[in-house]
């Protein structure tokens, strides 16, 4: 037995926080353990990894170094992963996070080798039983899988670092060894991307705190005046309810809900949040949630840990000075 | 692809109403789905409209058809129904004996996708255009498995779409997909595979007249295993139960932000 868990990397050469989960959570799976990194960044990366602080587990780190795989398009990574994974029979597991970029590439991938994948776990049992919601959290899935390869992806909140051992000193360098790259694929071709201005902000999926606002806020102005000090105060992720992105309050990408984005952090903050099902189904998982809203019979109010009854126009500012004082 | 007929497939999936939730019975720790009101996943509803909207803005320059398809049992034939009646051509239902009347959702996405390979392959489509999950069990799997087995590319979570130049030689389109923390755009040739996301568009809503018509539309039926026996439909994985969410404890409301920086504190959260 043994895992090849997938590392992402950023724009800017270093490992992306989601895909750290995909070591996680192959240390859970108690195999020796290959870390896999593609694209022009990879070598530096494995040197990263290499001199980690903390003991990752990691045998041996492939390296893919071409910059045509950068954009991690997955008609060039499946024939990659395909050469890595279908050629030997070594690997019992592979991992990545449940991130853009490992939905884009493993069922692909699984498809082409004929497995099924299982994609969004939350919780590895053991090395064939995995746990992963369904119904947009409303129910949890327990799935046994006898497949000679499980491809799976891990929701990056529920394999977050828990634990971190120290390194032996006088262990040795893990070995550092190239793969293949792939060729080009013409029928594809990535042009450009977009990414919202949220350089100091963490992810919205990957986020310890999240701010929410629903459509009490009003208008987009308010909206952003009160939550983004707020936000850059907790080093939180913003997000909103469907009404609020319906209402143009800010953008399609920052939706929590069953048909937007999953998260589950450790303090979800909901401003002004009624708390439909179809938002609650998409925020269920987080571990502290605090509810600010005038109406006492708000449905957010039934999942929250501390509720603020009141005008969110007054509390927010409140709680954002108070913070910022603490905090200087 | 040469530029006769650009055939567009949109597979669709019946799914529990989105605005309900599932029911779990505790002891067997399984779903309990019956006399819950059924509706197309919304995501594949978003994927009929776009394909209408193709046919629409392309038929000047060449001849687009529309065609849904899904699998399960006659059930099922009630969302095609309501493509029909929203101008899709062509509606197929793959029919498998289903033991109970909810099993069409028991299919595992590699499944699906080797089925909808063989539909591709047989109606000689060039684009497939799709939800980028179903919101019951979701996998996120099927649009991307069956890219990968039809060896096409592929664009998930598409949130706009254009074709490219539709007098030349070949179909191209231009896609913008959400990823974590913004959105790229791609360059795809056909034949290619789509995902749709939110925010694509907003699918029409069916007038009575219009369904009343797609009553007396066909369907077409094919059995399953008749039509395509060289799909092995046997499971690679084992749902061994289905559980309610761990329950949170009951709240407190709180009457003052300090009491809620206080208790933040003791949560350890900031």
């Amino acid at each position: 037995s043994s895992t090849l868990a997938f590392i992402e990397a950023t724009r800017d050469g270093k490992v992306s926080i989601p895909s750290m989960s995909a070591i996680h959570a192959a240390q859970k799976l108690k195999n020796p353990i290959t870390a896999i990194i593609i694209g022009s960044h990879a070598p530096g990366i494995a040197k990263q990894l290499q001199s980690s602080s903390t003991d990752l587990g990691l045998q041996e780190i492939l390296v893919a170094e071409d910059a045509t795989l950068n954009t991690y398009l997955p008609e060039v990574v499946t024939p990659l992963l395909q050469n890595v994974l279908g050629t030997v029979d070594k690997y019992t597991h592979f991992v990545m996070a449940n991130s853009s970029i490992g939905k884009n590439i493993i069922p692909r991938l699984a498809a082409v080798l004929n497995y099924q994948a299982i994609c969004d776990v939350t919780e590895i049992l053991d090395a064939t039983t995995f746990k992963r919601p369904i119904y947009a959290g409303n129910a949890i899935a327990t799935i046994g899988s006898q497949q000679k390869l499980n491809m799976i992806t891990v929701r990056p909140s529920s394999f977050s670092i828990t634990k971190q051992v120290q390194k032996n000193m006088i262990s040795p360098n893990i070995p550092i060894k190239q793969v293949q790259t792939s060729e080009v694929n013409d029928d594809i071709k990535w042009e450009s991307d977009a990414l919202l201005d949220n350089d100091k902000r963490p992810d919205l999926t990957s986020a310890k705190t999240v701010i929410t606002g629903g459509v009490s806020l009003k208008d987009k102005e308010h909206f952003e005046s009160l939550l983004d000090p707020l936000a850059n105060t907790l080093n939180a992720a913003v997000g909103a309810t469907r009404a609020a992105v319906d209402g143009g309050f800010c953008d399609n990408s920052l939706q929590i809900g069953q048909t937007g984005k999953i998260v589950a952090p450790d303090l979800y903050v909901a401003i002004g949040v009624s708390g439909a099902i179809q938002h609650l189904a998409g925020m269920k998982g987080s571990k502290v949630v605090v509810a600010i809203n005038k109406d006492a019979d708000a449905p957010i109010f039934k999942v929250a840990d501390y509720g603020l009854q009141g005008d969110l126009f007054d509390i927010v500012p409140e709680l954002t000075e108070k913070l910022q004082e603490m905090q200087s | 692809m040469s530029k006769q007929t650009l055939r567009i497939l949109t597979p669709i999936k019946r799914v529990l109403d989105p605005q309900l939730k599932p029911r779990i019975n505790e002891v067997t720790k399984s779903l309990d789905l019956k006399n819950l009101k059924f509706s197309i996943n919304p995501f594949d509803d978003i994927a009929i409209e776009e394909s209408l909207t193709i046919r629409k803005n392309l038929s000047k320059a060449i001849p687009v058809s529309t065609h849904a398809v899904t699998i399960g049992s006659p059930k099922s034939e009630s969302i095609l129904r309501t493509c029909l009646a929203k101008g899709v051509e062509k509606a197929t239902l793959i029919k498998h004996d289903a033991k109970d009347d909810e099993a069409s959702s028991s299919f595992e996405p590699l499944i699906i996708a080797k089925i909808l390979k063989e539909m591709v392959k047989k109606e000689d489509i060039g684009l497939v255009i799709m939800g980028k999950q179903a919101i019951d069990d979701d996998f996120n799997n099927t649009g991307q498995m069956l890219a990968g087995l039809l060896n096409w590319p592929q664009i998930t979570n598409v949130t706009k779409l254009e074709f490219l130049d539709a007098t030349g030689d070949q179909l191209k389109v231009r896609a913008v997909r959400e990823i974590d923390g913004g959105n790229e755009t791609l360059v795809m040739k056909l034949p290619g595979l789509i995902t749709v996301d939110l925010g694509l568009n907003t699918p029409r809503y069916v007038k009575l007249q219009n369904m009343m018509k797609a009553k007396k539309k066909p369907i077409e039926i094919l059995d399953l295993k008749e039509t395509f026996p060289q799909v092995d439909l046997t499971s690679k994985l084992e749902l061994k139960a289905v559980e309610e969410p761990a329950v949170k404890k009951q709240g407190i409301i709180l009457n003052s932000v300090d009491e809620l920086i206080t208790k933040l504190k003791e949560e350890k959260v900031i």
